[in-house]
């Protein structure tokens, strides 16, 4: 287990300097410069090539990506040109936040989807079914942002009991993880129903019933643990949606996350910044994903007895 | 004087309305066994076999299974108008069953000792440690080392998981079991292993068993009667003796001259001609007049259960005519 922990880890390498590499050339196609925001507007040309210098944007794309690279992997992320702060801490400053509304929409996602999955499963072709099919689907087809402006329409501004944007507490949390919540459980719902319908005819089901199991025991024991395993690996990519989502979601709500960063940095063309940025999320959605595989073993035996080889 | 009654059905007719049309598994079956005793189910696959263990439980599927039923008692429970913890209770303690194919009847995920103490813990009110250890006892029963409780069903062969199955459902010494072909996937001296801790349990507690197998000779090794199922009908039953002595229904002939024949080995095996009838369209009359090298205008009418001896009855209306007889020779 260890070694195949450790080899995922040395994996996460070639897919982070990839990530770095493509948005710092993205940004550099991109129009607009950051030195001709930042320079004064009567600035000679040679002021602006010494400001370069400073901010060490000299030199060809190459050059300019290699120094960034080196100091990268030295653990160095740069300094923010428009925060004129290390990128590292402006990111450690943000990140409560996102974590914060990420596990508030996979929890607002679980309590919707598992119940309503398993319900869906277990009355398979009822009206509960059928309620089931038709929200998740409503769900994946309605884009986040979409369904956050339909909130802070409803909650903000006609009936007033929530906030519309801002991040200074629960207060604020409770619109964007319902709606990056009911975003994600759509995808999930679907998938617990399906896993629960593959299991819920298996014959060690009716073993367990054999035994005088209870109905609800059969259900909750037997058969969700087996149904977990794909539930999981959805599990996993919800988690990840929701880090990506939070760009969007972020802004609508005025959240200030790491994905509300993001979108600033790109808008003022803070390479560092953005880079590492979107560098950190790559990393945390990969450590998600390897958590994910972790977590498999754990729930299935057969998986576990792989890795140990 | 009669012995207790441990199970009785009266006219059980299951049918699964699927979408290709309504499959008639059991069609008015009915079953006495007294404690005890045990009795050989035995029957060409898609007789009904399985699906009338399952009615006695009350485990058929639904949907698409509907279970008709005028009576089933379990030693003189109505088990029909048992509220769904109480069968809970009775499931696995009173009545247990052992399931036919070993290698999906095992949950993946958890092992098997925590398998086979589950049930001692629903049935008794024992401490965890209790049941494990339980457990363990168990699986060194039906012959497998007691430190192996700790692993999962994918570690043990297939006859070690039927033999795991086998203790799942011995756990806590039911009163009657069902065994739906449980040595299939067993090689013959684990075979004679479970049959002979069956034979022990039935004599150790009394155990009354319901044997479902293919296999005659299995049937002869440890069942005291045996009841031979077509079409979701008993269509003959009787003890041990009347059955392979005595064999009257030209169906358990053709069976008996499917089979090697120990003591004339120089006999031809004679397979039974053509298949079980479409479950979703049986003919009116005996299920087996298609088939039947006896069969006559009067077969294609329903059959009742005729009293050929004190145990002894079979469903063909050709014995209501004097002197028929079919070709096996009866032995004494
Ligand atoms: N869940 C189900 N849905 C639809 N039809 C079923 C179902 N279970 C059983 N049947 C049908 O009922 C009939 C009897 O099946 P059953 O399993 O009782 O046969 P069996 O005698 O146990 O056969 P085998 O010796 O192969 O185990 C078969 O025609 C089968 O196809
Ligand atoms: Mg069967």
């Amino acid at each position: 287990m260890t070694r195949y922990i450790v080899r995922r880890l040395l994996l996460m390498i070639p897919v982070l300097i990839c990530v770095t590499f493509v948005v710092y050339f993205l940004m550099d196609l991109a129009p607009g410069d950051v030195i001709s925001q930042l320079a004064p507007a009567d600035a000679t040309p040679q002021q602006i090539e010494m400001l370069r210098e400073e901010y060490g944007l000299n030199g060809t794309i190459i050059e300019r990506y290699g120094r960034y690279l080196w100091r990268l992997l030295h653990g160095d992320m740069g300094t923010s040109f428009f925060l004129k702060r290390p990128v590292f801490s402006v990111f450690l400053e943000r990140l409560p936040n996102t974590l914060m509304l990420a596990f508030a929409s996979i929890l607002v996602a679980i309590l919707i989807s598992l119940p309503l999955g398993i319900a869906a499963a277990t009355h398979h072709r009822s009206w509960l079914d059928g309620f089931s099919v038709v929200l998740s689907m409503l769900s994946v087809s309605m884009p986040a942002f979409w369904l956050g402006l339909l909130l802070i329409f409803i909650f903000s501004l006609h009936w007033k009991i929530f906030p519309s944007g801002g991040s200074e507490g629960l207060k604020y949390l409770i619109l964007p993880a319902l709606t990056l919540g009911t975003e994600q459980a759509g995808n999930l719902t679907r998938i617990t129903r399906s896993s629960m319908l593959d299991v819920i005819h298996q014959d060690y089901l009716r073993t367990a019933r054999a035994k005088g199991v209870s109905e609800k025991k059969v259900i909750r024991h037997h058969a969700l643990r087996n149904a977990l395993i794909p539930i999981i690996t959805v599990l996993g990519s919800t988690l990840g949606n929701a880090f990506g989502g939070a760009v969007a979601i972020e802004t609508v709500f005025a959240w200030n996350g790491i994905g509300r960063l993001t979108v600033m940095a790109i808008n003022n063309r803070d390479m560092t910044l953005a880079t590492g940025c979107i560098f950190m999320f790559t990393l945390m959605l990969n450590m998600t994903l390897l958590v994910v595989d972790i977590a498999y073993a754990y729930v299935d035996p057969r998986v576990k007895a792989r890795y140990s080889k | 004087m009669e012995k207790e009654l441990i199970l009785e059905i009266k006219d059980l007719v299951v049918r699964f309305e699927t979408a290709d049309g309504v499959v008639h598994a059991v069609n008015g079956l009915d079953l006495k066994i007294e404690k005890g005793r045990s009795i050989g189910l035995v029957g060409e696959t898609g007789a009904g076999k399985t699906t009338t263990a399952l009615s006695m439980l009350r485990l058929v599927p639904d949907p698409p299974g509907v279970v008709e039923c005028e009576k089933l008692e379990l030693s003189g429970r109505d088990v029909l108008s048992m509220s769904v913890s109480e069968l809970e209770e009775v499931r696995g303690k009173d009545i247990s069953m052992i399931f036919q194919d070993p290698m999906t009847a095992l949950n993946p995920v958890f092992t098997v000792g925590e398998q086979i103490a589950e049930s001692i813990q629903i049935h008794e009110k024992v401490s965890s440690q209790e049941a494990e250890k339980r457990a363990k006892e168990m699986l060194e029963l039906v012959g497998i080392p007691g430190e192996r409780a700790g692993e999962y069903p994918h570690q043990f062969s297939g006859g070690m998981k039927q033999r795991v199955v086998i203790a799942i459902a011995l756990a806590c010494h039911p009163k009657l079991l069902i065994a739906d072909e449980p040595t299939t996937a067993l090689d013959v001296t684990i075979q004679a292993q479970v049959l002979d801790l069956m034979r022990r349990l039935k004599e150790q507690y009394e155990t009354s068993l319901i044997m479902i197998t293919h296999d005659l000779g299995i049937v002869a090794e440890i069942c005291d009667d045996v009841a031979v199922m077509y079409a979701g009908k008993i269509i003959e039953i009787g003890t041990l003796r009347d059955i392979f002595n005595k064999a009257k229904h030209p169906y358990t002939e053709g069976l008996f001259n499917s089979i090697p024949n120990i003591h004339d080995r120089k006999a031809k095996l004679t397979p039974i001609q053509g298949l079980m009838p479409d479950p979703t369209n049986l003919p009116e009359g005996c299920a087996f007049e298609p088939r039947c090298p006896y069969a006559c205008e009067g077969c294609k009418k329903e059959q009742a259960l005729l009293q050929i001896s004190d145990t002894h009855f079979v469903r063909c209306s050709r014995y209501l005519e004097e002197g028929f007889h079919i070709e096996r020779k009866e032995k004494e």
